[in-house]
This record gives C-alpha cells, structure tokens and sequence, in this order.
C-alpha cells in the first residue's frame, strides 16, 4: 500500500518537473514553472521518508539539514553577477551525489544483473567527471584560478586517464557480486580517483570564456548520471527526470555553442583561452583616443538615437542601475535610447537579460543581435559598457583571430563609439580589440559606475 | 525493478521530452532554464536517500550521508538560484510603461 502511494508521488513529481521545465520555455509562464518543479521536489523527498525497510533515519535528517542550510544561504546571498558559477557547483554536487550512490550500491551485497551493474558504473564515471570538472569551472568563473593550462600531449594523457578509468570500470563491473572490499574496494577506489582526475583535465584547458559551454555540458552530463543510478535503484522518478534534463541539457550545450560559433569538440578539445592570449602583441594600427565623461555625455545628450551595448564589465560593477537612470535621463531629452545584447553578454546566454531586468530596464528596449545590427549605421553614439570581444570587428574580417566567425554587435558603424573600459588591456578571451583603435571610437578609462555616474551629471548640466 | 524493452522505451520517450522542451526557448531563458534543469536532476537526492536508507555498514553510510547531502545542496541551491533569476522576469512586464517615451521625439 504505501509502496503504490510512493509510486504514485513519483508519477506527480515527474509530471510536475516536465510541466514545471516547458513553463519555464516561456517568460510570461516561467515563474510558475519553477514553482511546480519545487512542489515536485517536495512531493518526492517526503515520500521517500515513508519507503519501506529504511533505517539510518537520523543521519538522513542531518545531511538534509545540513545540505539544505548551507546552499540556500549561499544561493540568496551570492551576487546575480556570480549566478553561473553558483549554477555549476550545485550541478557538480548533483554529479557527485550520483557518483556516491553507485559507490555505495556496488559496497552493498544486493547489487543485482550485470545490466544493472554497467548502467552504475557508466553513472558513476559521468557522475564524477561532471562533479570535478563543475568544481574547476567554479573555481575558474570564481576567479580562483586565472590561467588556463595547457602542455604538449595534453588531449593523449587525458585519453589515457579515461582509458584506464574504463579499464578499471570494466573490472569492477565483472566483480559486482559481493562485497568489494580488499583489491576489489582498491580497484573501485582507483576508478574513481581517475574519473575524478579526468575531469580536472579537461576542465583546466578550457579558456573562460567558453565556459557557460561547459557548464550547460556538465548539467546534460548530470542528468544522464542520474538516470543511470536511477535504473540502479529502480526508480522511474530519476531514470525520467535525469534523462529529460539529460537530453535538454545536450540540445542547450549545442544552442549556446552555436551563438559562439564555436563547435562542441572546438570548445573541449582547442585550449582556446590559452592561445588567445599569447597573440597579444600582434600589432594594431592606430591609437586610443580618450574622452572625457563630460564630451561623451555631450554627444549623447544631443543625438538622436544611442544604442547601449552592455557587457561583463557592467555586471561585474553593479552599473546596470546606473545606467538604467542615464538612459531615462536621454529618454527625457528625447533621445532614442536602444539596449542592445549580444547572445553570449555576461557570462552565459540570457545572463545580461536577467542583469537589466533587475536594474528595470523594460522588455521591449531590449534587442538582440539579429534584430539591433542593422541600426547602427543610424545611431548617433554607440555606448559599449565593458563589453570587449562581443564588439570586436576581428570576428568580422581577421580570419586568423580565435573568435574569427563568431556573430559580433557592428559597434564600428555606429556614428561614434563611446566605449567604457576599465584599463587598457585585453578582453576575456586575450584578443586585441581594433575597434579601440578605430577613428570614430572614444575611449572613457574607469569603473562603469563611477564613469555612467558621471554621465548623468554630464547629461544633467546640458 | 524497469528492466529490458520498458527500459529503453523510457529512456528514448524522455530523452524525446526533454529535447521538445528545449526547442523553443528564446535566448534570454537559455541561463534561467539552464539553471532550471540543474534543479530537476537534484532528484538525485531520492536515491542518495534510498542508498542512506539501506546502509548497514559504516563505509556505506558515510557515503550515502554524504550522497544525500550534495543531493540536498544541488535540490535547495538550484532552486534557490533560479527563483531569483525567474523574480526579475516580474519587474519587468509591470514596468513597461514608461519605455514608450523612448520611441518618439519629445
């Protein structure tokens, strides 16, 4: 009886979760979504408290306690800037939890068919790789490690770690009756160190701009690990959720890879970061011309129309408020304000979006790539808010740059460039930026909340 | 226990699920949804429960405690982001107002 009741609470979770993911395709309904999804959630962690011949109840309630304590706290404290790096460690977590469960089923006596046994050991690998590799990304996007590393033979020793990781997957799989203690536990323990360490591996070559890429990756990877454990523990609310998070996670890696113009294998396999910075000292014609804050809120003030181009470096400084007031403020001088957003601004796709809803920005000032391109030959000034690569015209026409090909916003021809930068260096991805150099651009040096600050009291005095 | 055919049939209906779901998403929920999806995988913690829940050995519940507890963090933490992402899309429909004045020439 209770056993059909728990199933029956599975069935409600993974309809909600299926309802709950679709309204969240759609803005107006995505809210609401994220609503049913908890409410599934729920549904099936309480149920599991009542399945049968369970003990350990106690220690149950402390991890929960102690795992539900710490990430809320973190998740409503951290900046909406840090939002993708919070993304990637709970999905390395959920990776990680995958991996323990095959861990512990294969310590377990019970463990059943051999089917079972591939299916977890399979899930454990994924499960592991997603886990350290999401702590790399972390820890990257957190600004903990800087560099990308990169050495000869790097894509062979990392093809070796994996072989030698399957090896011994193999081996624990055909050991799968019984305790595995002894060489046996050994060989389980070694497995997952190496799927461990071939996550840090190919995590750490991976430039930072490309990691949104990764992290959409190691979430598809996530889901299909726990699908995998869930055909270990005979639970249907698992297999379908980890595999239609699974699934949506791999056609989502693809869309934002694609927004880059970069291919899947390009991105893990290229060490794109890397390289990017040793072509620093390429030569670049011309020179950087600085502005005054005054003379660029001057030219805005009396122009017809400004396209904002915002970027990572508008986020990182909290601007996007400040810069919402200064386009009210032009609004008011009956300017036409325009915010324009490159798919990859911020740190992931939409992530920018997310950053002016916040400040209040409406909707339908907001244009995307496709749709704002064409109008900047009419504008009179192009404000770029530290945005860098998304705006460099090297995408356009150097086909030996790495982001040769990638979709760029056309800052160039805009009647001016105004562009907001914090120092004179490179961008994310390492890569010189002609547009500085351009005549018709106007460099303003400073953090973008001190210099769009400046900006208002510029536009205020005309 | 879901074994044979009605395995595979789950797998291949849900995998078809999933991608129908991602097909038609606008870029600015592409992180929202991201995000989203990273909260439904941590159903993780059902069976991180599950394997707690039927540890007899301390190795076993030493894992699966700590199974259960990144199962929790992953559950709570992508909730908890994702909520705050998904709040701002409210401000915005109720402030749209004012971004008329931007079309026309004062």
């Amino acid at each position: 009886m209770t056993s059909d009741l728990i199933q029956a609470s599975y069935i409600a979770a993974t309809v909600l979760f299926i309802l709950g993911l679709k309204s969240m395709s759609s803005p107006r309904t995505a809210r609401r979504g994220i609503i049913w999804a908890g409410v599934g959630m729920l549904v099936a962690v309480v149920a599991t408290f009542f399945a049968p011949n369970m003990t350990n109840y106690l220690l149950m309630v402390i991890a929960v306690a102690i795992g539900a304590t710490i990430a809320y706290v973190a998740a409503k404290r951290v900046a909406m800037t840090d939002m993708p790096q919070m993304v990637a460690i709970y999905n390395g977590m959920g990776g990680g939890a995958a991996a323990l469960i095959a861990a512990a089923e294969f310590m377990h006596p019970t463990t059943t068919s051999a089917s079972f046994a591939i299916l977890g050991v399979i899930g454990a690998l994924i499960g592991s790789i997603s886990f350290s590799g999401s702590m790399i990304a972390f820890a990257k996007l957190q600004g903990l490690i800087k560099k990308s590393f990169l050495f000869p033979g790097q894509n062979i020793v990392n093809l070796l770690v994996l072989a030698a990781a399957i090896v011994l997957a193999v081996f624990v799989t055909l050991q799968h009756t019984g305790h595995l203690t002894g060489p046996n536990g050994l060989a389980l323990g070694l497995f997952f160190g190496l799927s461990l360490i071939y996550g840090v591996l190919m995590t750490l070559p991976i430039g930072g701009a490309d990691m949104p890429v990764v992290i959409s990756l190691y979430n598809a990877l996530t889901g299909l690990a726990v699908a995998f454990e869930g055909y270990v523990l005979g639970n249907a609310a698992l297999i379908i959720a980890g595999t239609v998070v699974g699934s949506a996670g791999f056609l989502l890696t693809q869309l934002m890879a694609k927004a880059m113009n970069r291919s899947l294998g390009n991105v893990l396999f290229a060490g794109f970061g890397a390289k990017g910075g040793q072509e620093l000292d390429e030569a670049v014609e011309g020179s950087m011309k600085e502005m005054a804050p005054d003379d660029a809120a001057i030219s805005m003030a009396f122009g017809q129309k400004v396209i904002v181009v915002p970027g990572y470096g508008m986020a990182v400084a909290q601007a996007q408020h400040k810069v919402w007031e200064l386009a009210k403020l032009l609004q008011d001088k009956g300017v036409q304000v325009k915010f324009a957003i490159h798919p990859v601004a911020g740190r992931m796709p939409g992530h920018m979006n997310v950053l002016l809803a916040e400040a209040g920005v409406p909707y339908d000032m907001i244009y995307d790539l496709d749709e704002i391109n064409g109008e900047f030959p009419t504008a009179d000034v192009a404000l770029v808010i530290g945005a860098n690569d998304v705006v460099n015209p090297a995408a356009r026409d150097d086909k030996g740059s790495p982001i040769y090909g990638m979709p760029i916003l056309d800052v160039d021809k805009a009647q001016t460039a105004v562009v907001i930068k914090r120092g004179r260096g490179a961008g994310f991805a390492g890569i010189e930026n002609k547009l500085f150099y351009a005549d018709n651009t106007r460099m303003v040096y400073g953090d973008a909340q001190d210099v769009a600050s400046k900006l208002i009291a510029g536009v205020k005095k005309v | 226990m879901i074994e044979g055919f009605a395995a595979v049939y789950i797998f291949l209906l849900a995998a078809f699920t999933g991608y129908e779901i991602i097909s038609k998403v606008p870029v600015i929920l592409h992180t929202p949804l991201m995000s989203g999806s990273n909260f439904v995988h941590g159903i993780v913690v059902v069976g991180a429960m599950v394997a707690l829940g039927s540890a007899d050995t301390t190795p076993e519940r030493i894992i699966g405690f700590l199974a259960v507890l990144l199962g929790t963090a992953n559950a709570v933490g992508g909730y908890a982001v994702t909520e705050r992402m998904l709040e701002m899309f409210k401000s915005t429909r109720e402030k749209q107002a004012p971004a008329k004045a931007g079309g026309d020439d004062v």
